[in-house]
């Protein structure tokens, strides 16, 4: 074997490893112990070797492999560059994580019988993996179509319970509709040569008009994966349907192989790109992420809040690309390369804390049985773990310093704010707008967030019952803290990482931000030059840590021993139990009442003559009927006239067979 | 004047006979009176693959013609007259359409049918090659039959004369298929019968009835 393919084959040795570790689990499908306790362990040990090969791979040249399996002439070609290796990365690290805790998470008597769950979460690594490492449409598609259906799989794990079935179904439907776009795309691209090998794309030289034929169908394809509006509402439904290490993978790891796909195409396959498609994907994207992150601070259902968080995210990733394009196609190579940056950045960032997240969140359910968030509060006395690591996960999806939020979004805007040397006036007045959206969305998702971190673990107990709440077992918490620290050191230390991910950049674009970093040193990252902005991530945190110190030496110091702990004035209000804290409807009530346009609402008050006061109120998507109900009708119309057919008579069903032979035995005549 | 041999003579005279009885079944009211002229189409095409036989040594087509007559002069005609006892099938055979305005319909049929089959007999360089035409109007008018009866047993008898159609279709184009194939599709056939005898008990059952317009019902609203 030659030495230059090891990674490569390194990466096969762990696809299959997968594989038979969820094959395993079929060895004994009813025994948790041993599946929880062995495989998945010995999973995470996987998806850690992942991780490792694939940091090691960054800088090499590209290495190619063809598999013996496939169609007689049609074998998989696989290939790993920098691209790949950055996604693959990204799968490994955090699938480290998730099965770690996973090891912990699944109980007896849960859904589906733990074997197989085992062998659909295996199978769904696997098959990422070989997305990514997909080196001809044929490989890609089947990779992909074996990650929706085990996702699928995965997700219906509950299914006896009928919303569960249905949010399975629409994520089926649309996971289907974004195949078909994808592989139309691929179809364009290889422009009736006949070669699917993605090297035969790269070679062919498209005309404009179908060259963006296939940048769109892509855009389709692979924004239905990823929840970018208007085909995102699986995604609200399908997370908080799956088990929480499901929802950690799915919306850490799987909504970022629609973003490497989406690379994928728009960088290396399909040719130049073109600069209004730039001007779309970032329309797009910003209309996603205001969208996602106006609807994840209204929710009451922890796990919903997540996932609307999550398309908020992937409208920013979008962005990004949007603004890479615009910054490619005017050959702007710097630039484009630190929004390429930001790009890569933020999915690393993203997958780490919102698998935190939802993790946080399945330790929760675990612990309280309780997934709205009417019904919790004040968890960080009884689960300290799960509270401190959900703080790191909070604010780096907030976008504060010191942690990895905050580097991608720095510099997302960093990106924005070098637009005015774009060619195009139309161009330039619009985006300062997009950053100033930009900015609006970080701010609304710090306030989803304190959201769902003040109502979750703050303030007191909403309900009796959360007394006996426990905190995360061990394993759990060792997951947890896998995915904290990945959080942490992306954020202390972005220099780098910046440096790694450059070498894909360099790939895609032929210029990195690697050359000024080096100059900089570890410690500071200024994307441009030190004179228009920097950041020093260690001072941050060396600030917040020394001024958080002070400030309990000082409240200490000054104060110890002198606290009074005495009945406060109550107004007038004599019984002020957890119930009069504010409630995650009254906490957003603002941002409902500011944005009531972009919401379809249902409310209901309660009147002064009411039994039983009660308030309620049902946020609903307006796609869901500006856009799905028209189609669902449309469909049914025409199916009500092809049934019309069948008219239950078979001598009309024989005239129809008869008719049919004549007219074609008349239209064949020789 | 160009005479033509005496087999071939013998098998255009099978042939249509057998058209003829075709035509004969689309008329034929009567329940046994229909199995009647179907035991007696399948002893004619019995007949008339023994003479093709005979006059093209083609060994194979003795199994055919055998078969035929054991499966369908006999054997399934027997079947389905039990049936008719067991089933007390008095009432005539009802139509959708009336029979001059059947074998209106039927004589067009022979008419298009003809018309197909000529560039194909053409093309084939057996002697029976003239006969092809007959073959797809014999199918033709066991599907018309199929369409316009409205009780089960007629129609069924129309399945099966279809299946007499496309034997001679395959005699006269290709001195008969391979005699897998052919046992293949006598099993079918045989198995096929059965079944629908099952199911004509489920059928009166389930309403009292033979006629299929009950089975509208079934359809999906």
């Amino acid at each position: 074997m030659p030495a230059n393919l090891l990674f490569i084959d390194a990466l096969l040795i762990a696809a299959c490893a997968w594989l038979a570790v969820g094959l395993a689990g079929l060895l004994a499908p009813r025994n948790t112990r041993f599946i929880s306790k062995t495989l998945f362990p010995f999973g995470a040990v996987v998806g850690l070797a992942v991780g490792v090969v694939a940091l090691c791979s960054l800088g090499n040249t590209p290495e190619t492999a063809v598999l013996v399996i496939g169609l007689p002439d049609l074998p998989f070609h696989l290939r790993l560059d920098n691209l790949t290796a950055i996604f693959a990365l990204l799968l490994g690290f955090v699938s480290v994580g998730i099965s770690i805790y996973a090891a912990g998470y699944f109980r007896k008597g849960e859904g589906t019988a733990p074997g197989l769950l085992c062998l659909e979460y295996h199978v769904f690594l696997a098959s990422m993996l070989l997305v990514l490492l997909a080196d001809d449409a044929y490989a890609f598609m089947v990779a992909w179509e074996s990650m929706a259906l085990s996702s699928f799989l995965l997700v219906t794990t509950d299914h006896r319970h009928a919303e569960i079935r249905r949010a399975g179904y629409l994520y089926l439907l649309i996971a289907h509709i974004g195949a078909i776009a994808t592989l139309l795309s691929f179809g364009v691209m290889t422009a009736n040569s006949g070669d699917y090998t993605f090297a035969g794309m790269r070679a062919q030289e498209l005309s404009p008009f179908w060259a963006s034929v296939a940048f769109l169908l892509a855009l389709l394809g692979f924004g239905a994966k990823a929840g970018l509006l208007p085909v995102h509402v699986w995604l609200p439904e399908a997370h908080p349907a799956a088990p929480s290490p499901v929802s950690a993978m799915m919306s850490g790891v799987m909504l970022k192989t629609a973003i490497y796909g989406l690379l994928r195409v728009s960088f290396d396959l399909v040719g130049t790109p073109l600069w209004w498609w730039g001007v779309v994907v970032l329309a797009i994207g910003l209309a996603t992420a205001i969208f996602g992150v106006l609807y994840a601070a209204v929710q009451s259902d922890m796990k919903r809040l997540l996932a609307y968080s999550s398309i908020e995210n992937i409208g920013l990733i979008a962005v990004g690309i949007g603004l890479t394009l615009i910054f490619h196609a005017y050959r702007m190579e710097a630039l484009a390369a630190l929004a390429m940056t930001a790009v890569f950045y933020h999915c690393l960032a993203h997958s780490g804390f919102k698998s935190l997240l939802f993790l946080c969140t399945g330790s929760v359910l675990h612990a309280t049985k309780e997934r709205s968030l009417g019904k919790l509060g004040g968890l960080i006395h009884r689960m300290p773990w799960v509270a401190w690591l959900a703080l790191a996960g909070v604010i780096a999806s907030a976008g504060l310093p010191p942690l990895s939020g905050f580097i991608s979004e720095w510099l997302l805007l960093q990106a924005f704010l070098f637009s005015p040397g774009l060619p195009h006036p139309w161009l330039n007045m619009i985006v300062p707008v997009a950053a100033a959206l930009v900015a609006l969305v970080a701010a609304m998702a710090g306030f989803a967030m304190v959201k769902f971190y003040g109502i979750i673990f703050l303030g007191q107990m909403r309900e009796e019952n959360l007394k006996d709440a426990h905190d995360a077992g061990v394993w759990e918490r060792v997951g947890l803290v896998w995915l904290g620290l990945v959080t942490v050191l992306l954020g202390v230390l972005p220099s780098m990482v910046i440096l790694r991910l450059d070498t894909a950049t360099r790939q895609l674009l032929g210029t990195g931000l690697a050359d000024r970093l080096q100059a900089q040193g570890w410690w500071m990252l200024a994307p441009i030059s030190p004179e228009r902005a920097s950041y020093e991530p260690m001072v941050f945190l060396a600030v917040i840590a020394a001024s958080v110190l002070v400030g309990r030496w000082l409240v200490h110091r000054l104060y110890h021993g002198r606290t009074r702990r005495s009945p406060a004035w109550d107004c007038g209000y004599h019984f002020q139990g957890p119930r009069a804290q504010d409630t995650a409807e009254g906490f957003s009530q603002p941002i409902r009442r500011i944005f009531e346009f972009m919401f379809r609402m249902d409310r209901h008050f309660p009147t002064a003559r009411d039994e039983k006061p009660y308030y309620s109120v049902k946020v609903e998507d307006h796609f869901w009927y500006w856009l799905y109900l028209p189609v669902a009708r449309l469909a049914e119309a025409i199916s009500a006239l092809i049934v019309r057919l069948q008219g239950g008579r078979i001598a009309v069903y024989l005239l129809y067979s008869f008719l049919t032979l004549i007219v074609l035995l008349v239209v064949a005549r020789p | 004047m160009n005479t033509i041999p005496l087999s071939a003579q013998l098998i255009n005279l099978f042939a249509s006979v057998i058209l003829l009885l075709a035509f004969a079944m689309l008329a034929q009211r009567r329940v046994l009176q229909l199995v009647n002229l179907f035991a007696l189409q399948g002893a004619t095409l019995s007949v008339s693959t023994l003479v093709v036989a005979f006059t093209t040594s083609q060994h194979h087509l003795y199994y055919s013609a055998g078969l035929t007559l054991i499966l369908k002069a006999i054997l399934l005609p027997w079947i389905l007259h039990r049936l008719v006892r067991r089933l007390h099938v008095k009432s005539d055979v009802e139509s959708l359409i009336n029979v001059p305005t059947t074998m209106m319909f039927g004589i067009v049929l022979v008419i298009i049918a003809f018309n197909v089959a000529l560039p194909i007999s053409q093309l084939s360089s057996t002697i029976t090659r003239g006969t092809l035409g007959i073959a797809l109007a014999t199918v033709m008018l066991a599907f018309l039959m199929m369409i316009t009866r409205t009780k089960a047993i007629p129609q069924v008898v129309g399945f099966l004369a279809m299946e007499n159609g496309l034997f001679l279709a395959a005699t006269s184009a290709t001195y008969g298929m391979p005699m897998v194939v052919e046992l293949g599709i006598a099993l079918d056939v045989l198995v096929g019968a059965i079944i629908l005898g099952v199911f004509f008990f489920q059928i009166r059952e389930q309403f009292d009835s033979l006629d299929i317009r009950h089975m509208e019902r079934l359809k999906d609203s």
